[in-house]
This record gives C-alpha cells, sequence and structure tokens, in this order.
C-alpha cells in the first residue's frame, strides 16, 4: 500500500528542500528576534509607529496565504490518487491567492512610500519594511516554485507513486505561510 | 579528455600558475615591508607591492575561472567549445594585456601611469582592486564579453546542465558587477557604495555560483554519484549563497557615511553567509563518502575536499567574527580583516582553482591522473600550503586582536604606528609561514614536472 510506505518516510518531499527550509527559518529567526530585542529597547516608538500599519490588508494577506496553503494540501492529495487535473487547479488556485497577496502587498508599500516612508525613517520602519520585503520575496520564490511544478504536473510528470515534486514544494510554499502567519501578529498586532 | 577544443584551458592554467607564483612573491615582499619599512625602497614602495599582490590574485583567478570554464562547458554540454579561436586570442590579449599593466605600476610612478593612460579622460584608477588604468579596465570588458559569448553559445546549444547554467549565471554577473568599475561619482560614499559591488558582490554572490558549479562538475567525475543528487545541492547552495549575500554585503557599510539601517541588514544578513559555505562542506564529505567509483586522481579529490573546508573556515568562520556592527566598530579595517582577507581568498577561490587545476591538467596531457610520485609531492604542497596559510590566518588574527585592543578599545589607546611597532612579532611570524607558502607552492609547480613509468592513461 502506498500509504506505508509513505509513513516510512521522515519527511515529505526532498529532504534536501528541508535543509533549505530550515536555513531560511534561521534567517528569518534571527531577524525576529533582533526585532523583537530592538522593539523592547524603543517600546514606545514602535508602539506609537504600529498604529500606521494597515492591519486590514494585512489580515486580508493572511486569509490568502492560509487559502493558498489548503489548495496547496488539496493538490498534493489529489496527486497521491493519480487525479492530475485536480492537483494542477489545485496549484493554480494557489498561486491566485499568492498573486492577491502580491497586489495587496505592493498597494501597502506604495501607500507607505507615498507618504515618504523609507528604510531609514527610523528604526521601526526600517524594521517593517526590510522583514515584509524580505517575505514578499520568498512568496515569489514560492511561487516559482509552484508554477514550474503546476507545469511539471500538467505535462504528466506526477502520480501516486512519484509526487515528491509536488510534496517538496507544497513544504516551502507552507513555509512561506508560516512566516507570514509569525511576522503578521509580530509586526502589525502586538502591542 | 572527450573534447578537444577543452585544451584551450590549459594556458589559460599555465598563466594562472604563474601569476600565482608572482603574487605570492610580491606578499612576500610585501609582508617584509611591514617591519622592514624601507625593503627594495624606492624601487617597489608598499603601495605598489599591495597593488600588484591584489591584482595579480584577482587575474590569476579571472584566469582560472575562464580556464575552468573553457575546459567543462563543452564536457557539460555534450559539445566542442563555439569557438576555440576566440578562446585562443582572448587568452593571449588578457595575458599581454595585463602583463602590460604590471609592468606599467612597476616602472613609473601611479600618477604617472594615470597621466600616460588618460586617465583624466575617463578616471576610473585609485580606487583599491580597482587600480588598473581604464584602457585596461575596457580590455577586460571586451575579454569578458568574448568569453561570455563564447562560453555562453556553447551552453545555449548544446546539452543544457545545472552546473553549466549555474556557472553562466555567475560568470555573466562577474561581467555585470565589474561594469560598476567604470562608475566613479565625486561623492566619496556613493563611490565607496557602488565600489563594494564589484570584488565584494564577486566573492559573497556571483563567485560562489562559480565555485559551487566547478566544485559540484569535478565531485560528480571524481565520486560517481547522480548528476541528480549533486545538482540537488548545488541548487540549494545557490539559492542559500544569493539570499545571504547580496544583502549581506552591507556589512561594507558600517561608518562609511551610509545610512544605519545598513549596521542592521548587514549584520544579520551576512551573519547568515556561513551557511552556503557550511552546506558546500557536508556536500563535499557526503558526496566523497557516497562515491562509487574510486578516482585515480586522489589529489584532486584532496583540493576538493579542502575546498569545501576550508572556505568555510577562512570566509564563513573568519568572516562571521567580525561581520556584526558592534563588533566591526572596532575591529573595522585592522589586521583582523586582512586574517579573514587571506584565508578566505585561499580556502575558497584560490584553493577551487588548484582543484580544478589538479583534475584537469593531468587529463590534458593524456591521462586520467598522474603518476603516484607526482600525487604525493602535490599532496604534500596542498598540506604546506594550506597548513601554512592557516597559521597565517592565526597570526594575522593574533595581530589584529592585539592591534584593536592597543589602538581602538584600551582606556588610553596608542596612534596606529606605535600600535603597528607593538605587533611586530607577529608579521615577522608571518613572513616565515609565507616562505612556507612558497616552499609549498615550488612543489605544487615542480610536481607537474615528474617524469614516470607506469602512468594511467
Amino acid at each position: 500500500m502506498p500509504m506505508d510506505t509513505e509513513r516510512t518516510k521522515p519527511l515529505p518531499g526532498d529532504f534536501a528542500i528541508w535543509i533549505f527550509i530550515f536555513a531560511e527559518l534561521m534567517v528569518f529567526g534571527v531577524l525576529f528576534i533582533a526585532y523583537a530585542v530592538t522593539r523592547s529597547l524603543h517600546r514606545e516608538e514602535f508602539a506609537y509607529y504600529q498604529q500606521f500599519l494597515d492591519r486590514e490588508t494585512g489580515a486580508l494577506n493572511t486569509l490568502l496565504l492560509i487559502t493558498s496553503s489548503y489548495f496547496v494540501v488539496k493538490a498534493v492529495l489529489a496527486i497521491k490518487q493519480d487525479k492530475v487535473q485536480q492537483c494542477v487547479n489545485g496549484l493554480g488556485l494557489a498561486l491566485l491567492c499568492g498573486c492577491g497577496f502580491l497586489v495587496a502587498k505592493t498597494l501597502e508599500f506604495s501607500d507607505k512610500f507615498s507618504a515618504g516612508i523609507r528604510l531609514s525613517t527610523n528604526t521601526f520602519y526600517m524594521f517593517y519594511l526590510s522583514l515584509t520585503f524580505f517575505h514578499f520575496m520568498h512568496v515569489i520564490l514560492g511561487m516559482v516554485i509552484l508554477a514550474a511544478i503546476l507545469f511539471k504536473a500538467r505535462a504528466g510528470a506526477y502520480n501516486h507513486r512519484e509526487h515528491t515534486g509536488v510534496e517538496t514544494g507544497a513544504s516551502y510554499w507552507h513555509m512561506v505561510d508560516l512566516v507570514w502567519i509569525i511576522l503578521f501578529p509580530l509586526v502589525y498586532i502586538i502591542r | 579528455m572527450k573534447y578537444q577544443s577543452q585544451l584551450v584551458a590549459k594556458n589559460y592554467f599555465i598563466a594562472a600558475i604563474l601569476l600565482f607564483t608572482g603574487q605570492i612573491l610580491f606578499g612576500l615582499i610585501m609582508g617584509l615591508q611591514y617591519v622592514v619599512g624601507d625593503f627594495l625602497f624606492p624601487e617597489i614602495p608598499f603601495n605598489v607591492a599591495r597593488m600588484v599582490h591584489t591584482n595579480l590574485l584577482i587575474v590569476w583567478l579571472l584566469f582560472a575561472f575562464m580556464g575552468a570554464a573553457y575546459f567543462l562547458v563543452p564536457e557539460e554540454s555534450e559539445r566542442e567549445l563555439y569557438a576555440p579561436w576566440l578562446a585562443t586570442l582572448m587568452f593571449w590579449i588578457f595575458l599581454i594585456a595585463g602583463a602590460l599593466t604590471v609592468i606599467g605600476y612597476l616602472l613609473f610612478t601611479y600618477s604617472d601611469l594615470a597621466a600616460l593612460t588618460r586617465n583624466e579622460l575617463f578616471p576610473t584608477m585609485g580606487r583599491e582592486f580597482l587600480e588598473q588604468p581604464t584602457i585596461t579596465k575596457i580590455g577586460i570588458v571586451i575579454v569578458a564579453l568574448a568569453f561570455i559569448f563564447n562560453i555562453g553559445m556553447t551552453v545555449l546549444t548544446g546539452r543544457k546542465t545545472v552546473i553549466s547554467l549555474v556557472l553562466l549565471t555567475g560568470l555573466v554577473g562577474l561581467a555585470v558587477f565589474f561594469l560598476f568599475s567604470f562608475y566613479n561619482p565625486d561623492n566619496l560614499v556613493l563611490d565607496k557604495y557602488y565600489w563594494w559591488w564589484v570584488v565584494h558582490l564577486w566573492v559573497e554572490g556571483v563567485w560562489e555560483l562559480i565555485l559551487g558549479s566547478i566544485l559540484a562538475f569535478v565531485l560528480i567525475k571524481v565520486t560517481g554519484v547522480d548528476r541528480e543528487v549533486i545538482e540537488k545541492w548545488l541548487y540549494i547552495i545557490i539559492a542559500m549563497t544569493l539570499i545571504t549575500g547580496i544583502i549581506g554585503t552591507g556589512h561594507h557599510y558600517f561608518w562609511i557615511g551610509t545610512p544605519d539601517y545598513w549596521q542592521w541588514l548587514g549584520s544579520v544578513f551576512s551573519a547568515m553567509e556561513p551557511i552556503p559555505f557550511f552546506m558546500m562542506t557536508l556536500f563535499a564529505f557526503n558526496m566523497v563518502n557516497k562515491r562509487r567509483r574510486e578516482h585515480p586522481n586522489k589529489a584532486a579529490v584532496l583540493w576538493a575536499l579542502g575546498t569545501a573546508v576550508m572556505a568555510f573556515l577562512g570566509a564563513g568562520v573568519w568572516g562571521f567574527l567580525h561581520t556584526l556592527a558592534p563588533v566591526n566598530f572596532y575591529t573595522h579595517g585592522t589586521q583582523i580583516t586582512a586574517a579573514h582577507g587571506h584565508m578566505a581568498f585561499y580556502g575558497a577561490y584560490v584553493m577551487i582553482s588548484l582543484t580544478i587545476i589538479s583534475y584537469a591538467m593531468p587529463i590534458m596531457r593524456g591521462r586520467t591522473a598522474n603518476g603516484e610520485k607526482a600525487q604525493v609531492l602535490e599532496m604534500w604542497s596542498f598540506w604546506l600550503m594550506t597548513i601554512a596559510m592557516v597559521f597565517i590566518t592565526l597570526f594575522l588574527t593574533a595581530a589584529g586582536i592585539l592591534q584593536v585592543y592597543l589602538q581602538r578599545f584600551t582606556e588610553d589607546p596608542v596612534p596606529f604606528m606605535v600600535a603597528q611597532q607593538k605587533i611586530e612579532i607577529f608579521y615577522w611570524l608571518r613572513e616565515f609561514t609565507g616562505l612556507v607558502f612558497l616552499i609549498g607552492l615550488v612543489l605544487y609547480i615542480y610536481s607537474f614536472f615528474v617524469k614516470e613509468e607506469n602512468v594511467a592513461a
């Protein structure tokens, strides 16, 4: 039974992606710690500028990323049952959510830029801009990976026996999602 | 050798080793000038020796990278080089232009050289590593364009592999970033800002792609491990390199007039730069442990493993040592920097060059590997040079720590020259270790001339 062999594998997807995910989480982890330490040193400044952040867009983006992860899960489950078209659809919908995230984020950035906010405005905005932009780049990278898998899936490269690629991409995408789930409350909400 | 045109690499490798020798000799001259200030003055002043030492390093590494590309790209692309004649022509142009430039440095005072080459028409001279007259810089661009055209056409019309595409990306990046050497704004901060983009986005960005692809190529050849596995590692390594290295180069922007946020961005991202180097170490040892064949070229395997270890130590560990802004506040531009520079360049880029030369030269000379005598000699040279470099680094680190303390950290700091005098002993130790390095290099060169019978064809 294929499910049993699945379970004996310690991690879904290619092992190499987990090294990469680990390294990525380390980078974000260090950035989050740096943010937390600096915030504890400049509590008032951070609390003051935080109220100008666009929490509604942030919440919408959280919703979009979680939904996209749901579609990615659907895609993985579909390919395990040889439902190629469902897998492609799932990946496509996930990509659509990713696009939504990028659009919302771009609007948010342009709003901040037009208000004259730059990296050098103050320490809070420095962290806000670099953390969110760095994550933004990861969403793009994740979407490139998902798109590559989508095209391979459509070409019939995956089936119920061989779908490591789908799981690999899904794992990376969940990482991108997870980072946002920490980043959003950390920078936008926690007061 | 699978393709006849791979042979064009031979000249590049020979020139690289000759220029490497020149670099070491000037390093020794300069090392002595640290303690005997007027040694060879006024013929070769310190600033000239330093310029020749660093410029030769860059130029010989470029020769080695070009040689590596000309050797491995036909094999990866499964076709002859697009234009072997162009590769040979560019070799001579590059060599003659390089030699003329070094002769120019040695024969003329720098300002006369600037006047002679009409620097005032398009001023680009006078910056560290980019001291070359504008005309030489233009020559470098022409050579680089012809080289990338040649390699690019070979890659694009042949079999495309991850290795050749990563290599091509690295080489294009190398050429693109060099263009910043032509941008010379009046504002000194802006000038410095872009200046870092040339050599330093090379060494912690695109050159790492070149390093990774050469290492992957040699590992495929000497271990017989599946290409698929090796390529996967290469992907992850280069992704991590670019994620950390591009912003990480911001650690050069501390205290030179750039905005404060660089202290954060530079510290955090550059602190992660050891990760891809550590992955390279894991990668190399894993592949060699999983090897499916015993390649007769033991020396090449040793160089490959050595690269992985020394690059991590020199670039990774010694870089991390002084990369965080609060630490760098004290160590900026001291002998700590020199220590890191020496081991990083040797461990990463010198050793990967010697790796591919060690692998490719016997093949271009008609055998899979050198005979035992030559290989034993080469391995001796590996250990002599590598251990010497470890000690050069340790002595410079000791000198640096003392310098930081005396000159910047203590309650009553002493002036620069007083501090220099107090750390003299380490400069002497470094100079003697440099001589050991030279012995290693001489042995290395001698290993090419060992005559042997019974060499596997």
